[in-house]
């Protein structure tokens, strides 16, 4: 069974239909591709899948689960998470402060645990602590624990906002676009890590639009043009279907 | 902590404890027991303005909630008459409900708007304090409040049993809030002000989490405010108003936002001049005018300007010091980076990797 699966979501803003009858499902432990010309829709999926939007028509099934209508509190804690495409850090939190902040849904201290600093809070910050390096190195940000998250260089922004995903336990990671802004050796370096972030168990849903990326690490890639779906199946039979190097790589790339 | 950190401390505890001893003025002792209450206010509305960025005014309704709290059910007024240590507990708890009551419409809105409702609240409570004079006693207020009693003993109008209670509550009060900053709370406290979207997309209850931040500031309050009822056994309308609200919120500004230990500073400037430095500075300025035989300076009460003189710290500290005077370290990079970001503008300042070192 697919871990999630839209079922002909649409989302319209007004008189602009954004996204329209979307019907698209990730395998779980596959790295799934959403690409798409600017303004296709793609990010506008992200935020219906994670609760800052409720489609208009269509049900978000996760694991089972509707999601339509829970907040994005309540996606996180069911097993989502996401980076965005214009980076959201915690500016002025340092770097691993950001990590543990991921880990919030996973952590279960109380509020009376934290003001009287119990032997539970203690332990469980101590492990989060831990848990926070262990993903920091494995995102290669070990190094720069205590800068601001603002202080990082825009690539180890990107790699930062992976790692504070990461580090809410998630079956599903969104990422949109983190391949953007970043120099070609870090983009090899970026799609090692998506792939090692697979082989950890966590499935991927991936926005991009570097197509050596997306054709180098896809299982399945799905095309949205104007909200809706052209075409979809493995990098090689997408890259050569007629509508998609019309609408998409047609247009450049 | 670092080792100038723990000396401050140190030196700060041994001079507090012995503060009564040294400066046997029992006005004086009085003074800093009223500062201690500030300091209370200031360190109860940093946790809604410095942690969570929230921006409230008209805090002062809190503490007046507190203060009639124990008013209504320690005085004859109803003929009630529960013991001051329980309801220091109610004290802070109803004013936490009060906080929750305001929140719970309010909370979805932003920065100027949140600040108005929460200015409007501030102005409501007075108000209503002064006119439904049936319970409240109107703008004369409520008399004859029980004062603490301790194993039999009554605190009267001894300051300094008072003065050391406020030194308690206030060590308890600092020891909680640096647990609660460095806990799974207080992350997510200064990850909503940072950013509220990113925050609940890693499962953080905002609203929820900007509730609690309300409840426990404004209960900090309630219990100053409990205190405060205690201490002078009266209560009226006059001490909640707008130009307290702006007093607490300059405690924190000048000391520096966010940060314990700055806004423990800030509350102690502010507290100290508005019950200590300007009564005295008045009746310096009467003797002089006695002396000089300036009629002026006999009748000047430079009690009337204290607001005038906050309003110009907020002026100065926002010129040259925008940061407050101990800030967090997180507030000094936030400010220098936008001053740099003024300079560099754009992709030059986003590669900017300058290391501010962490406290
Ligand atoms: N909140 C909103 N209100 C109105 N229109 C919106 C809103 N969010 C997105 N849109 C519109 O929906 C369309 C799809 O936007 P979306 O951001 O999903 O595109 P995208 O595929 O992610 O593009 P890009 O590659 O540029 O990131 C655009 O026309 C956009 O202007
Ligand atoms: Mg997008």
């Amino acid at each position: 069974m697919a871990l999630l699966s839209l079922r002909e979501v649409s989302k319209s803003f007004g008189g602009l239909i954004a996204v329209k009858e979307l019907s698209l499902d990730v395998e779980p432990g596959s790295i799934v591709s959403l690409i798409g010309p600017n303004g296709a829709g793609k990010s506008t999926v992200f935020n219906l899948i994670t609760g800052i939007y409720e489609p208009t028509h269509g049900d978000v099934v996760f694991a089972g689960r509707r999601l339509n209508g829970l907040k994005p509190n309540a996606v996180c804690a069911a097993g989502i998470m996401r980076t965005f495409q214009n980076i959201r850090l915690f500016a002025f939190m340092t770097v691993l402060e950001n990590v543990m902040v991921g880990q919030h849904a996973r952590l279960k201290a109380a509020v009376w645990d934290g003001a009287l600093h119990t032997r539970f809070a203690s332990n469980e910050d101590k492990a989060a602590d831990r848990k926070a390096m262990e993903l920091l190195e494995f995102v290669g940000l070990e190094a720069y624990t205590s800068f601001w998250a603002r202080n990082l260089p825009y690539g180890m922004q990107r790699r930062l906002e992976i790692a504070r995903a990461l580090a809410g336990e998630p079956q599903l990671l969104l990422l949109d676009e983190p391949a953007a802004g970043t120099n070609p050796a870090e983009k090899d370096a970026l799609m090692q890590l998506v792939r090692s972030i697979r082989d950890r168990g966590v499935t991927i849903l991936l926005i991009e639009h570097d197509m050596r990326l997306v054709m180098g690490i896809s299982d399945e890639v799905h095309v949205l043009d104007y909200g809706e779906k052209i075409a979809q199946g493995p990098p090689q039979a997408v890259r050569r279907n007629p509508r998609v190097i019309e609408a998409y790589l047609g247009k450049g790339a | 902590m670092s080792g100038p950190r723990r000396a401050f401390w140190a030196v700060l505890i041994l001079i507090a404890l012995g503060l009564p001893f040294i400066d046997r003025n029992s006005a004086h002792i009085s003074a800093y027991v009223d500062t201690g209450y500030i300091v209370l206010l200031a360190l109860g509305l940093n946790i809604i303005v410095g942690y969570t960025g929230l921006l409230a005014l008209g805090f002062a309704a809190f503490y007046a909630v507190g203060a009639y709290t124990y008013a209504f059910f320690a005085s004859p007024q109803f003929g009630m008459h529960v013991s001051f240590w329980l309801m220091l507990a109610g004290g802070g708890a109803v004013s936490a409900l009060f906080g929750v009551l305001l929140g719970a419409p309010t909370l979805r809105l932003r920065g100027d708007y949140l600040a108005i409702v929460t200015l409007g609240f501030g102005e409501i409570v007075p108000q209503l304090l002064q006119n439904l004079d049936k319970y409240t006693g109107g703008p004369d207020g409520i008399a004859s409040i029980d004062q603490p009693r301790l194993f039999g003993f009554s605190f009267g109008f001894n300051p300094v049993p008072y003065y050391y209670v406020c030194l308690a509550v206030l060590a308890i009060s600092l020891w909680l809030l640096n647990n609660l900053r460095h806990s799974r709370l207080g992350r997510a406290w200064m990850a909503i002000r940072e950013d509220e979207l990113a925050a609940a997309h890693m499962g953080i209850n905002t609203t929820a989490t900007k509730l609690l931040a309300f409840a426990m500031g404004s209960a900090f309050a309630g219990l100053a405010g409990v205190l405060l009822a205690g201490k002078y056994g009266a209560v009226s309308p006059s001490g909640f108003d707008f130009n307290t609200s702006i007093m607490i919120l300059a405690a924190i500004v000048l000391g520096g936002m966010g940060n314990l230990t700055g806004v423990f500073v800030g509350g102690i400037i502010i507290g100290l001049l508005n019950s200590l430095l300007l009564p005295q500075a008045s009746n310096l300025m009467h003797a002089l005018g006695r002396f000089t035989h300036i009629p002026v300076l006999q009748a000047v009460d430079l009690n009337q300007y204290r607001f005038m003189v906050y309003g110009g710290i907020l002026v100065l500290v926002m010129l040259f010091r925008p940061e407050g005077l101990i800030p967090s370290a997180t507030r000094r990079a936030e400010l220098r980076v936008q001053h740099h970001d003024a300079v560099v503008t754009g992709a030059g300042a986003e590669h900017m990797a300058a290391q501010e070192p962490v406290v």
